[in-house]
């Protein structure tokens, strides 16, 4: 699209329409975001990139309204990236955390976009990190990612984001629960959410146990905390404890794993469009499909030079 | 049916369905929302008691192809023609604004001159809907 370059600096300069346009283009993997890719790269400004998961109706939603009230307290602007998943056979959605977040729609340092999944199966969309990234260049700081509500496997936003708030909710399951790998593992806060239900303190009781000493990613466990987003309890600690682990979050080890991790997702994209852009693509498929070849290494004569 | 990982890469067309005013019925709102995500659109929907500023804020920011407006209340009158103004007003001059609901005829034609492009009444197909809204949502990249 021609009239694609001159939005970033439009986007950046406080034009929200320009910036809902640019996210428009990078969803859409329009050919010229790829050029304003270094250029966006090259705008952002160190926003503080926080995801937001849980299982579904945990309160994410409600829980990132909460935080961003909190942040615009502290005179901060806010960026919101709240990801619903897309159908995988028609490839429609339904994306409703607006409905929560309307008290945000009218103030102009708050800016909030839904994204489907589109086809992603780890709680974020391929672009969101990249719809992120624009957001922090429009000097909106935190950015918050809100996942599909996700399971025991959807961890793709902890690979991206710097600080990874899991929100639970009391009697979400035995202390088994607690000790499996998955969400909880990749938790630099813990939310312990509608706090005013009964048994609140005892499961984050139940949780800070299992959750003391279990080593892997972290020599510390993470803070868990009670909210209750829908009064605003816990949320002030709650915004204290993400900008707490900023500092952990920046330093080079953490910053090269995310390096890492960006790279691989990058690699994969790349991979994947060259494959689909090889002229024996529906050839492999209907190969595969006929068992006249293993879909293995049909993908390295794709992509072999 | 196998889900089809290929469907995605097409752009969906982006709808805002959204409740003007004071009604507190949105089954009708949900199910059109339901009946859009099957035929393949990417739908936003804001819940109830929305006011227009509120309503145009959100299609700017989602960049919206279309705009759904349900309203039982009786207000069209007066709440329609000022959501297209604000929508307009923030330079969304290709957005398709559609309405839906409880609107006598002869409301109809005024509504148009407003800007409203199509208003659905009780009983109308879903799949009339997303034909129209595919046939008049504006070209994407």
């Amino acid at each position: 699209m021609a009239d694609a370059p001159p939005l970033l600096p439009a986007a950046v300069g406080g034009d929200r329409r320009a910036l809902a346009r640019l996210l428009t283009l990078i969803e859409n993997g329009d050919q010229a975001t790829r050029e304003l890719l270094p250029k966006i790269f090259a705008a952002t400004r160190g926003a503080h990139l926080v995801g937001i998961t849980g299982p579904p109706g945990a309160g994410k939603s409600t829980l990132v309204t909460a935080l961003a009230r909190e942040y615009r307290r502290r005179g901060r602007r806010v960026g919101i990236v709240a990801v619903d998943p897309s159908s995988p056979y028609t490839g429609g959605a339904i994306m409703g955390d607006r409905i929560r977040m309307m008290e945000h729609a009218a103030d102009r340092d708050v800016f909030m976009r839904s994204m489907a999944s589109r086809g992603e199966l780890g709680g974020i969309a391929a672009t969101t990190w990249l719809v992120a990234a624009a957001l922090d260049a429009a000097r909106y700081d935190p950015v918050l990612v809100e996942t599909v509500g996700a399971g025991q496997a959807e961890l793709e936003i902890a690979r991206l984001a710097e600080t990874t708030v899991v929100v639970e909710v009391p009697e979400m399951g035995d202390e088994i629960q607690a000790i499996k790998a998955g969400l909880l593992e990749v938790a630099d806060v813990v939310a312990v959410n509608k706090a005013d239900r009964p048994g609140a303190e005892r499961s984050a009781r139940q949780l800070r146990a299992m959750l003391a000493g279990a080593g892997g990613r972290f020599a510390a466990p993470p803070p868990i905390l009670l909210t209750t987003a829908t009064t605003g309890e816990g949320i002030a600690a709650l915004a204290d404890a993400i900008d707490a682990d900023r500092k952990r979050a920046r330093s080079p080890e953490q910053a090269r794993i995310r390096a890492r991790n960006q790279l691989l997702g990058a690699v994969a994209e790349g991979s994947r469009r060259r494959a689909e852009a090889h002229p024996q693509w529906d050839s492999s498929v209907g190969q595969i499909a006929e068992h006249q070849i293993d879909p293995i290494t049909a993908a390295e004569r794709l992509l072999e030079a | 049916m196998t889900a089809d990982a290929g469907q995605e890469r097409a752009s969906p067309i982006r709808v805002l369905i959204a409740k003007p005013g004071l009604d507190g019925h949105d089954r009708g709102a949900k199910v059109l929302a339901r009946g859009l995500r099957d035929e393949g659109f990417e739908v936003i929907y804001t819940g109830l008691r929305q006011t227009p500023e509120m309503i145009a804020d959100a299609a700017e920011q989602e960049d919206v192809d279309v705009v759904g407006l349900s309203i039982l209340s009786g207000a069209h009158m007066t709440l329609l023609p000022r959501i297209v103004e604000q929508i307009r007003g923030r330079g969304m001059e290709d957005v398709l604004i559609a309405a839906g609901g409880i609107i006598p005829d002869a409301d109809i034609a005024p509504l148009k001159d407003a800007g409203i492009a199509e208003i659905f009444g009780p009983g109308t197909r879903i799949g009339d809907i997303a034909r129209y809204f595919r046939e008049h949502a504006r070209a994407r990249s």
